[in-house]
């Protein structure tokens, strides 16, 4: 038995030593789809087992901090950069970060109003909650949207990221569209002022007050709220239909946008034309610098950035994700040759 | 110092003549050098952390100065930054700490030192020292799923009883002040029974003695001679739950509601700086964003200091008191 043992080690020693050298590649950012990242760096892994990518998931202000200093090889922001971000990658590096969409994902308003499994949320009412102006689930704005429905005449406590997050990037951004009493006093940011509320750390954080506290209202990813089975309202669209956030909601949102993508990828689908479009959808992005100096990540990358587009979408629904619309994977096809 | 110094040359006559290889051979040196070194590591650490905070917090302290701690807005998106917040839910929280902790914590040790029959006494010392390593998260869990919905159902109680001060005002979600000073006693009455039994059971057997030779009763004996006598030890106890509190951040960051805002009432949310740093720092915004977080590292530094200085006065004020 330990002879075997001590065989069977030395044996995976020495085959551990006769492998090619492999190319590691070290990634972070975004935790929304770190699921969806490590199931295609595994499988890219098993296909081609001379590149192993290793990717973190610190958050989308983590990816972007990390690949501004140069700490990983690339980084992962469920926002775009901006323009100031984008300038101080320059600055520091000499050359740009492009912005590559992967997925597409949504962000949804869980509740916990006893009784209550299913709500319909106006913008109005999203926005009057979570500043702080809507203080009651009887609200009138919330109460006309939801005929039959039999809601509290309780206080609303709202839950929200005590930390930067991506989700709050979409969030917040989508709220600044739909209400410019937001935008004036809040704005968009992955880090707001919040003028009301309680923080929760992380996705699990927010969910588990939301489910701790009655009469509370948070947001979180989709794929969270389905998998933690936490009740999520519908939220009305610019075309005026309450819409459940699903796989072909998320994607009819991004339909819009992908006819009219900018070449840097950096587009908010927050609050998209379509009848059918969920309102609080987005990319989310891989961000990899324009110059790559070792020959082999760079093939590293650029391979796996074409295999994601083309094998990897086949990939993404097992995991409610919605895939890429056809023309934003022909337009990063195109863009895979800025990498340099 | 120089009286020591003498003592020891007198006390090895041949001392000075003796070489240094010799000195050294015969050990006491050597102990001196190695104990001194391991001392001294005590003050490089603590001195290359103030350092550390100190430099990797100018960005902060050049655009804010003393504002810093008597503003009260956090905005990371619009880099404003202001302490004050997370200092009053730290020092608020570590009060309510102390206020429940204290009584508790030294009534039990009293009981275990002085009155328990040993089998009783040395379980429950055994359970109690399993307790003090339980780790901080495990607390914070307790405080979310047991603590914060029991405190909900007390709430109706506590305000009939207490709701016309303003501590207890508003409404109340459970998630508050009050619960991360409620989880923090928890936290720390395991340190002050298992010190404070200690220094208990050390104080001599001719006090007790002396004091029941004189027709004290048992209670008397222990109320008025063992625990004034072994008073600096339950203290020194109390500072180390002190530090704790004021430094505990897992637990509390799950039970204070994370809102930088400040509210008279416990009912309300809070947060405190350790709690701040823990959320913010991995996903910080900026170089601001981290320089005021690194500065809040120093603000709580200095608040333990100042904070322990002002206990350290306040006992030694009452001791030499009791002592005249």
């Amino acid at each position: 038995m330990t002879r075997n043992f001590i065989g069977a080690t030395v044996a995976v020693a020495l085959l551990a030593g006769l492998t090619p050298a492999q190319t590691l590649i070290n990634g972070a950012g975004a935790s929304f789809p770190y699921p969806m990242y490590s199931k295609w760096f595994d499988s890219y892994h098993k296909k081609f087992p001379a590149f192993q990518f290793n990717y973190q998931s610190i958050g989308s202000s983590g990816g972007i901090k990390q690949v501004t200093e140069g700490t990983v090889d690339f980084g992962a922001s469920d926002g775009p950069l901006t323009d100031d971000q984008l300038k101080a990658y320059r600055d520091k590096h000499g050359s740009g970060l492009l912005h590559f969409p992967t997925v597409l994902g949504a962000v949804v308003p869980i509740f916990h109003v006893n009784g209550v499994s299913q709500l319909n949320f106006t913008p109005e009412a999203l926005a009057g909650i979570f500043l702080g102006k809507i203080t009651k689930w009887d609200d009138p704005e919330l109460t006309k949207a939801n005929a039959g429905v039999k809601l509290p005449s309780a206080n609303i406590v709202v839950v929200h990221r005590a930390e930067g997050s991506g989700t709050t990037y979409v969030w917040t951004d989508y709220l600044s569209k739909v209400s410019p009493d937001w935008k004036g006093k809040v704005g968009v940011s992955a880090t707001p002022n919040w003028p009301v509320g309680l923080g929760g750390k992380g996705s699990e954080g927010v969910s588990g007050q939301v489910k701790q506290v009655p009469n509370s209202i948070g947001y979180v990813e989709l794929i969270y709220a389905i998998q933690n089975k936490i009740a999520y309202g519908k939220v009305r669209n610019s075309s005026g239909q309450f819409i459940q956030a699903s796989l072909a909601s998320v994607t009819s949102a991004a339909g819009k946008a992908a006819k009219t993508m900018p070449e840097d990828f950096r587009v908010s689908i927050t609050n998209a034309e379509g009848s059918d479009a969920f309102p609080i959808s987005t990319f989310t992005w891989l961000l990899i610098p324009e110059k790559i100096a070792d020959a082999g990540k760079k093939k590293a990358i650029t391979d796996f950035l074409k295999w994601m587009l083309t094998d990897g979408q086949n990939m993404t629904e097992a995991l409610d994700y919605a895939k890429l619309p056809k023309l934003v994977v022909d337009k990063e096809m195109k863009a895979i040759a800025k990498i340099q | 110092m120089s009286a020591t110094t003498t003592t020891a040359i007198e006390g090895r006559p041949k001392g000075r003549a003796q070489s240094f290889q010799q000195r050294l051979k015969s050990g006491d040196d050597l102990a001196y050098a190695i104990t001194f070194l391991a001392a001294l590591t005590i003050l490089a650490i603590t001195a290359l952390l103030v350092y550390e905070l100190y430099v990797n917090s100018a960005l902060s302290r050049q655009k804010f100065g003393w504002a810093f701690f008597y503003t009260k807005t956090w905005d990371p998106s619009g880099e404003q930054f202001g302490a004050l917040p997370f200092v009053y839910g730290t020092v608020v929280t570590s009060a309510v700490a102390l206020l429940m902790g204290i009584p508790l914590g030294v009534g039990a040790a009293i009981f275990l030192a002085e009155l328990a029959p040993p089998g009783i006494s040395s379980a429950l010392t055994f359970l109690i020292e399993l307790l003090a390593a339980v780790p901080s998260v495990i607390f914070g869990m307790l405080g979310i799923f047991i603590l914060v919905p029991t405190l909900v159902k007390l709430e109706g109680p506590i305000r009939n009883t207490l709701g016309w001060t303003p501590l207890f005002q508003g409404p109340f979600y459970g998630l508050s002040l009050l619960a991360a000073g409620v989880v923090l006693s928890l936290m720390i009455i395991p340190f002050i029974i298992s010190i404070s039994r200690e220094v208990i059971l050390a104080v001599p057997n001719d006090q007790r003695e002396a004091a029941l030779a004189l027709g004290a009763t048992r209670w008397e004996a222990t109320w008025d001679v063992v625990v004034p006598f072994a008073y600096k030890g339950i203290t020194g106890s109390i500072f180390l739950a002190l530090a704790r509190a004021l430094g505990e951040t897992m637990a509390v960051t799950m039970v204070i509601g994370n809102d930088p805002r400040i509210n008279t009432s416990l009912f309300a949310p809070g947060y405190s700086i350790a709690a701040v740093i823990a959320n913010e720092f991995a996903e910080a915004s900026g170089n601001m964003h981290t320089s005021a977080l690194v500065e809040l590292g120093l603000v709580l530094f200095a608040l333990t200091i100042v904070i322990n200085g002002a206990a350290r006065l306040l006992v030694a004020g009452a001791s030499s008191k009791a002592g005249t």
